[in-house]
């Protein structure tokens, strides 16, 4: 997914679930952030800044990237995202669209198509914290 | 732990007049060919997007001929094809299939819906899968707004699977705008339809379409274009 569009997504978020809880201000957001997202962590957190900015905010975000961990529902195997032999095209692909690495890779030891993403997918708020 | 994706897609489709899924119980009664022929058609007086959410089987692709890629700035902006701004999974797993699981599925369709920009619409016509997937959950629940259209064709074995699906969509709250009689040849079940809801009319068999799958023009003049056109002015 673009960085701009997740940091929106997480801005918003943040807005929205501090008006539930009645917070006064956000101090700080902790993310999480599955590595097949191929985040550009630069642009994104530029994106964070310029959003939060535009919010009247000033909080602290914490990123912790999740390493992808796949599993083949037939053999069992087990293996990360450096170990597919992506092209680069297909990389833009599941940069995208994580899901189409089902139509780019195959287990990396039996062949079979039928995987799982087990971790490493998605963009996830943690906890945010504030005065209220 | 809250998704930070599903923020954006109220935004992303906030400006969306009316969302239309075009869907049925059954797979090869039509479902792409009316609801690519009836984007066509409404794009002649209104700003149109179509989104083909049938990843198994993506057609609408090929019945409009698309060509260009989504260009990227902030998120993704579709392509204009024959004035439609289309957006399909093709674009991130050309002609490879696609064997996505139920969550993979609604992943797909979240970060789909998350990225792409639709910008302003009267109409986003959406080409389902058959039956009762995740991607009917989807629409329920990231565009409680959705009408549906709804396919059969005048066989049983068509009707008695769509009948099914229209009672869910009806348990669910869902908008039905009607049903659509598609292949119509001497038989038609128009009364048992009115039975169950709006008819939205009638498209004939037209032995002719085979040959215009990629022509847009050829579609809109035939006998199936004219067809769907009708029925497109009363949605
Ligand atoms: N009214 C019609 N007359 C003749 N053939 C049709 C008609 N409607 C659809 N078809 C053909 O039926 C097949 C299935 O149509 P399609 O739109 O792919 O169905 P679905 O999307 O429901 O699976 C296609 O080959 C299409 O050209
Ligand atoms: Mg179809
Ligand atoms: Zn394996």
């Amino acid at each position: 997914m673009h960085e701009w569009a997740l940091a929106e997504g997480v801005i918003k978020t943040a807005v929205e679930k501090a008006k539930e809880s009645k917070m006064k201000s956000i101090d700080e957001i902790d993310l999480k952030i599955g590595e097949m997202q191929d985040i550009e962590l630069d642009i994104f957190k530029f994106a964070l800044d310029e959003l939060m900015k535009e919010y009247g905010m000033k909080a602290k975000i914490n990123i912790r990237i999740q390493k992808t961990k796949f599993k083949c529902n037939v053999c069992n195997y087990e293996w990360h995202f450096d170990e597919f032999e992506l092209t680069e095209d297909e990389k833009e692909f599941v940069h995208f669209l994580p899901e189409s690495i089902f139509s780019h890779a195959r287990c990396p030891k039996c062949g079979s198509q039928y995987f799982e993403i087990v971790e490493g997918r998605g963009v996830w708020i943690e906890a945010i914290r504030g005065k209220k | 732990m809250i998704d930070a994706r599903l923020e954006i897609i109220e935004e992303r489709l906030k400006r969306i007049k009316r969302i239309v899924a075009v869907s049925s119980g059954k797979g090869g009664v039509g479902k792409s060919m009316v609801s690519a022929t009836m984007a066509m058609a409404l794009s002649k007086k209104y700003k149109v997007g179509l989104l083909d959410l049938d990843f198994y089987g993506p057609s609408t692709h090929i019945i409009m001929n698309a060509g260009d890629k989504p260009a990227e700035k902030n998120g993704l902006i579709p392509p204009l094809v024959e004035n439609i701004k289309f957006m399909s999974i093709i674009y991130f797993t050309e002609d490879k299939a696609a064997p996505l699981k139920g969550k993979d599925i609604i992943n797909a369709i979240i970060e789909l819906l998350a990225i792409t920009i639709w910008d302003e619409l009267d109409f986003l016509i959406i080409d389902m899968p058959p039956g009762m997937g995740e991607e009917v959950m989807a629409i329920l629940k990231f565009m409680k707004e959705a009408e549906f259209i709804v396919v059969t064709t005048p066989s049983i074995l068509s009707w008695e699977t769509v009948k099914k699906l229209l009672l869910f969509l009806k348990n669910n709250r869902c908008k039905i705008l009607g049903i659509v009689e598609n292949m119509v040849m001497e038989h038609s079940i128009k009364n048992e339809i009115e039975k169950f809801g709006r008819y939205l009319g009638a498209i004939k068999f037209d032995a002719s379409i085979e040959k215009f799958i990629g022509n847009a023009n050829k579609i809109m003049e035939s006998d199936f274009g004219k067809d769907v056109e009708k029925i497109a002015m009363k949605i």
